[in-house]
């Protein structure tokens, strides 16, 4: 029987309807027949034991389509979105991921393996993951790192959640600067919620903590206060030990937002007092991807037990070879539900691969080039706008890396929208304050922006 | 069968034998950022990692990939996870350039992505039976816990959240759905199973009252049991002012043949890893979008898509929306792979998946020797392993070049094996499986706890393992000096 003809054969009840069958089942006519022989059945509704009352008997109103046509269609929709040159950040990066990540992740060993609940069989991946939290330990400078959470803001959410179990004594308040997302506390806030913690935000000073502000607000019932570095508007905060010893003098954990290229370059987190690191490592593995992350989160040891999500550690097998198995497994919610240190089960693993693989083709030296061409980039793009007439950048006086804000005479949504206009997009980020995220693939269009900026400011 | 999976055993440096030695054991390099233009005490000192040339990149992870069992190898039969084939075209409609875009583009300049969202919004509110559904939750576990704030919202609104703190959740439930009640701030209540393997409707009526904020049901259940009393089960929960949240884990038992909103859910999640074949990645990336009857449309995510009067699409903050559960729209690439493969299979494609993942559980049933102590079943079983620890039985049938099902769960079967083929599996492949089940049932004892003998590593000691974590290359070298 040809491809053709099974594709027409509705293998439930023999009749011949066009496309009643999935192109992913290979059951032919005869071989069902011979199944539900097997099993005594008459029909393959028989076996369904849906009562009268709840069963569907209508139509999803979705027609099937070859994959050429599928193709097609998600081609031309996606054309819809609009041809230009992205400068935007504020937490989602575009970086250029080398051929070898795709080609080496899209292997189907990689791509359509599970969770390795049987190690044995899994250990390819699990090395993988076994380097991948390595490597995240190096970068931090703490000593665990898990193999994923989902994305930046939900693993600070889980931090919180982390910092609010480790404490001797109960506390109720998480302090966050007053430059986080807005869609980042959010999460925060609704994991927050259901273990009775608030949030409140504090102040910065031109891109640094307010030093006086967050010590006027602290006190013995905060369990987290989290700081970013790079901060949300790019930039690179120099207090970050003085934040920490703040939190350590109130016995609140210290959490520092950051991510793996930054790391690369700035003083690691365990040596500014860090207890916990989150954020968002996509930005090695995946380009725009429209807010898809990879949520990194490590801890200092004596958090260890309390970590959430997955962990992969060495063990030895009977004739004494190294071998890798997910572990400490009793903090997970399979085996401790409703007491287990998160609920998370399906995480990003094949990210932190992706994530892995890019880290290891550019080498500690190219990972490093990068982390420093992201400081360099910034500085020459606020110097050139900077040169603009009706343009300050940046406008906080700090150290920027990949992004900076700049200060714009005429309203910032007009700026922004005058921008798209000419095929540029920045962010708009106060009244007349927008923001420039530069990295390696859009640093050749760096000229024009400048340009589109002067027509726009005259 | 005659299996062997690859390896490449050899020694380090330091002596300890290994499949493949770590990045780490092969060359590092360590960098100073001398040329900077920051002040030292921002920058950090040194950064020591690997330093593999690219070729040598390739060869590591080709190594590692073909040292882990996967979809594409043959049989894969973890119960409740769905392991179905994943269509490759549905990558590369995913690696279409124009949907590489920033998440905080503005809507006119991202109208094809919110087609798309919008687009499957809809295909998965129609299979459903829900009004709409929101696609920010990035996984199954983060689908419970969003439609929890959900049902949470909805009781605020009416005054009763301070009443309303416990959930139910069946004995035999996942574990994601204790843990995500409990990170929701509510009591978990567990209900045992009844004899029949489903929800007593008595012992419900008996927990159920004005502390009810929800119960948590998979349908059909994790024995792959429909709960046929779902209407009653339905009105006790709702007489009592409480929520029905379906678990839609095992989704890919029913499409077309029920939808949870007519079974009378207000709320529910989809794994589309599991149901829509995105590929489950190692672990993941999933996503699991929640749909809502009409009466919670309100309280989904910020932003959610809809349809302007023009035809064009816009994100819109719903009018008492519970906020964000993902820092931007979830796990977008995931999203799009299922729009794709939702519109292959259309009505009749979807229809005919669950018609052949049942048939073939029920077959696969019918050709090996365990009992199945309940049933009907739909598109998996529980078989127990008897006698033999379910685990062991597990290690045993590595060796015959298959992965074993899921074990030890659901707790009401005694050494469960919970197996689910899925559709993807040929009549061919099927008796492959049940000819591993077969093989593994004639083992000795002595033979099961030396297995598995043909996969890169042999039994793993896991006490070892959590006793003395070494959780990096850091612990490792630590414990070699
Ligand atoms: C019955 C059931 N519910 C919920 C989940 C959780 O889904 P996820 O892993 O996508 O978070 C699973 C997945 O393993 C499951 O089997």
């Amino acid at each position: 029987m040809t491809t053709m003809q099974r594709i027409q054969h509705d293998r439930t009840d023999g009749s011949h309807e066009p496309n009643e069958s999935s192109p992913f089942a290979p059951q032919t006519p005869q071989e069902v027949e011979a199944m539900l022989s097997a099993i005594d059945a008459d029909s393959v509704e028989e076996l369904f034991d849906v009562p009268e009352a709840v069963a569907f008997d209508g139509d999803f109103d979705v027609e099937a389509k070859s994959e050429y046509e599928v193709r097609s269609e998600i081609e031309d929709l996606l054309g819809r979105n609009a041809d230009r040159t992205e400068f935007l950040g504020r937490g989602h990066y575009d970086h250029y991921v080398p051929s070898v990540v795709d080609y080496l992740s899209l292997r189907s060993e990689f791509l359509t393996s599970y969770t390795q609940y049987q190690p044995e069989t899994s250990q390819g991946f699990l090395q993988a993951l076994f380097e991948f939290q390595s490597m995240i330990v190096e970068l931090t400078g703490l000593d665990v790192a898990n193999c994923s959470m989902y994305d930046a803001a939900t693993a600070l959410g889980e931090a919180a959640l982390l910092a609010a179990r480790v404490r001797d004594t109960s506390g109720s308040r998480v302090l966050v600067p007053e430059t986080i997302r807005s869609e980042r506390r959010s999460v925060l806030e609704n994991y927050a919620d259901g273990a009775e913690l608030t949030v409140e935000t504090y102040p910065l000073d031109a891109g640094n903590t307010d030093l006086d502000a967050l010590s006027d607000l602290i006190d013995e019932d905060v369990v987290m206060v989290y700081a970013q570095s790079p901060t949300a508007r790019g930039a690179i905060e120099e207090r970050l030990s003085d934040v920490a010893s703040l939190a350590d003098d109130h016995e609140a954990a210290f959490c520092l937002g950051s991510d793996p290229v930054a790391l690369a370059l700035l003083k690691e987190p365990a040596a500014v007092g860090a207890d916990i690191v989150i954020g968002d490592a996509s930005v090695l593995g995946l380009s725009a991807s429209h807010g898809m992350g990879l949520g990194l989160f490590a801890v200092k040891e004596g958090y260890l037990r309390q970590v959430p999500g997955r962990l992969v550690g060495t063990s030895e097998t009977a004739d004494g070879r190294r071998a890798y198995t997910l572990t400490l497994q009793t903090r997970e919610q399979h085996i401790r539900k409703e007491r287990a240190t998160s609920n998370i089960c399906t995480n990003q693993a094949w990210v932190a691969l992706r994530t892995a693989i890019h880290i290891a083709s550019l080498g500690a030296s190219g990972l490093a080039s990068l982390a420093e061409e992201c400081v360099t980039m910034a500085s020459e793009a606020a110097a050139r706008l900077e040169d603009v007439d009706g343009v300050a950048a940046p406008v906080d006086d700090r150290h920027h890396f990949r992004e900076f804000v700049a200060r714009t005479e005429v309203p910032a949504t007009e700026v922004v929208d005058e921008l798209a206009d000419r095929g540029f997009l920045v962010h708009e980020v106060g009244e007349f304050e927008i923001q420039v995220c530069v990295t390696e693939t859009n640093s050749a269009d760096l000229d024009d922006l400048v340009a589109a900026v002067r027509e726009v400011l005259v | 069968m005659n299996y062997r999976q690859a390896t490449w055993e050899r020694e380090t440096d330091s002596g300890e034998s290994v499949n493949e030695p770590l990045l780490s054991e092969k060359r590092t390099e360590t960098v100073t950022h001398d040329d900077v233009d920051l002040p030292d005490e921002l920058v950090r000192e040194e950064l020591t990692l690997p330093e593999p040339a690219e070729p040598e990149v390739a060869s590591h992870y080709t190594r590692l990939s073909q040292m882990t069992y996967s979809v594409e190898h043959g049989p894969y039969p973890l119960g409740s996870c769905t392991m179905k084939y994943n269509p490759k075209f549905i990558e590369d409609v995913a690696a279409l350039d124009e949907g590489s875009i920033h998440p905080d583009r503005a809507d006119e300049d991202a109208q094809g992505t919110l087609a798309i969202l919008h687009g499957l919004q809809e295909y998965l509110a129609e299979i459903g039976g829900m009004e709409t559904a929101t696609l920010q939750p990035p996984a199954g576990a983060a689908g419970e816990f969003t439609g929890l704030l959900v049902a949470r919202a909805y009781h605020r609104s009416n005054d009763e959240d301070d009443e309303r703190r416990e959930v139910i959740v069946p004995a035999s439930a996942h574990g994601t759905n204790f843990a995500s009640a409990a990170m929701a701030g509510y009591d978990v209540v567990e209900l045992p199973s009844d004899e029949d393997g489903r929800v007593p409707v008595d012992a419900l009526e008996a927990a159920v009252g004005d502390s009810t904020a929800a119960l948590m049901l998979t349908n059909p259940n994790t024995l792959g049991l429909f709960e046929r009393d779902i209407s009653e089960i339905a009105d006790v929960v709702h007489d009592a002012g409480g929520l029905l949240y379906y678990d839609g884990a095992n989704l890919n038992a029913l499409l077309g043949r029920a939808r949870p909103g007519d079974m009378g859910f207000d709320i529910m999640h989809y794994n589309v890893h599991k149901t829509f074949a995105s590929p489950h990645g190692g672990g993941g990336p999933g996503a699991g979008p929640i749909g809502v009857v009409d009466e919670l449309t309100d309280f989904l995510p910020d932003p959610h898509v809809r349809e302007t009067d023009d035809g064009s699409f816009e994100f819109y903050e719903p009018a008492e929306s519970v906020g964000k559960v993902h820092g931007f729209h979830g796990n977008w690439l995931v999203l799009l792979k299922t729009y794709a493969y939702i519109s292959r299979l259309g009505d009749g494609g979807l229809k005919d998946t669950s018609a052949m993942a049942v048939l073939n559980a029920n077959y696969l049933a019918s050709q090996i020797d365990l009992d199945v102590p309940y049933g009907p079943f739909h598109h998996e079983f529980v078989a127990s392993a008897g006698d033999v620890d379910a685990a062991e039985f597990a290690k045993g049938m590595l060796d015959e070049g298959v992965h074993p099902p899921t074990t030890k769960w659901p707790e009401i079967v005694d050494e469960a094996l919970m197996t689910e083929p899925t559709e993807a599996l040929s009549k061919d492949q099927l008796d492959v499986l049940a000819e591993a089940f077969t093989a593994t049932g004639q083992k000795t004892p002595e033979e099961l706890s030396e297995a598995p003998t043909t996969t890169a590593a042999g039994r793993i000691d896991q006490t070892s393992a959590a006793r003395n974590p070494r959780l990096s290359w850091h612990d490792v070298e630590a414990d070699d000096e």
